[in-house]
């Protein structure tokens, strides 16, 4: 039967464009702990950092892990999927935000600070 | 009708896709399906930390030395090990064999690296006084708020939870590639690209461990160390 195709590819990719996208992987990480000693609030923070983390995983699936080189259904089967679940937890967040809300507020003089434990 | 006779009535032409519709073999398919998996795996065990992190106060230990420089060198080897399994691929595919397997060395010598750094990070967190379900005093201290609110001393839950099981799936992948180079002669070179894709993987999850764990928990104003 001809329809067997032959699953063995060729793996595509030079090696001139994998050492470029770890320049770039390199290049993004640095930019990472640059921020880190940037003082901003911590939402903006974290968003780049998410942001830049979102590229570089990118980066790693398409070129490395070569998904970028398979066929469409393979990547449409896989990323989708995958994305909306984990989008799906963000479900718990507030209530997250809800319980640093219930914590006690001291309205009066703070309470001591606490005590030092015997070594 | 068997299977097989029925394929023969549906032409590869009229679905693009023939008797592989992913153009993947089976075993390169099963991999990505347990990638798929662990990556859902990472990120509840993520996602639990931000909770934990969004509702409590929080501590941000990590100074630049040696937290930070250990993470990013440890970061460095994990991108740098990435690079040298795909040379190893590309080498396979060419059907080098021998090259394939000193690529796939070069691979386990940075895994290590990256191992053997970690551990040192861990002994030196352990030796400071953190725990599971314990900060060390100091750091209860310093990052007590001023209406007395405690840090939480889940800190080292999370961190000692999400950073073990990637360097449990580190230590692993160490062992599949040992098992790779070892038998690369006998294997094709799909079974290299796969083991390819898990290193690739361990990889790919320290990108959003490292910024979240250790960027976000950096002691910017140095209060530690004051």
């Amino acid at each position: 039967m001809s329809t067997h195709e032959h699953v063995e590819e060729h793996f595509a990719g030079t090696n001139k464009l994998f050492i470029s996208v770890w320049i770039w992987l390199v290049v993004l990480t640095a930019i990472e702990v640059f921020l880190a000693y940037k003082p901003m609030s911590i939402f903006l923070m974290l968003t780049i950092l998410l942001g830049l983390s979102i590229i570089k995983a990118a980066l790693i699936v398409a070129y490395f892990m070569h998904l970028r080189f398979e066929r469409l259904s393979l990547v449409l089967t896989i990323v989708p999927m995958l994305v909306v679940c984990i989008c799906l937890l963000f479900a718990f967040f507030p209530d997250s935000f809800r319980s640093l809300g219930l914590r006690y507020q001291f309205k009066e003089a703070p309470p001591p600070p606490p005590v030092e434990q015997e070594h | 009708m068997s299977t097989e006779a029925r394929a023969v009535h549906f032409p590869a032409a009229d679905w693009e896709g023939g008797t592989h519709p992913y153009r993947v073999g089976h075993r390169k398919l099963g991999m990505w399906l347990f990638i798929v998996s662990d990556s859902l795996t990472f990120s509840a065990l993520l996602i639990g930390y931000a909770y934990l992190r969004a509702s409590n106060v929080w501590p941000t230990p990590f100074p630049f030395y040696p937290s930070i420089v250990f993470a990013s060198v440890m970061t460095f080897c994990l991108l740098s090990s990435s690079l040298t399994m795909v040379f190893g691929v590309s080498a396979s595919s060419r059907g080098d064999k021998a090259a394939a397997r000193k690529w796939i060395l070069a691979t386990m010598f940075f895994g290590a690296a990256f191992v053997v750094l970690h551990l040192i990070e861990w002994n030196h967190l352990m030796h400071e006084g953190l725990g599971p379900f314990r900060l060390p005093d100091h750091w209860v201290q310093v990052f007590t708020t001023t209406d007395g609110q405690m840090p939480s001393p889940l800190f080292g839950a999370t961190f000692f939870t999400i950073t073990g099981l990637h360097m449990f799936h580190v230590a692993t992948g160490l062992i599949y590639l040992g098992v790779v180079a070892a038998r690369v002669k006998k294997l094709n070179h799909e079974d290299v690209e796969i083991s390819g894709l898990y290193w690739h993987f361990v990889d790919l999850v320290w990108m959003f461990v490292f910024p979240l764990i250790y960027i976000m928990s950096v002691d910017i104003g140095g209060h530690l160390a004051k």
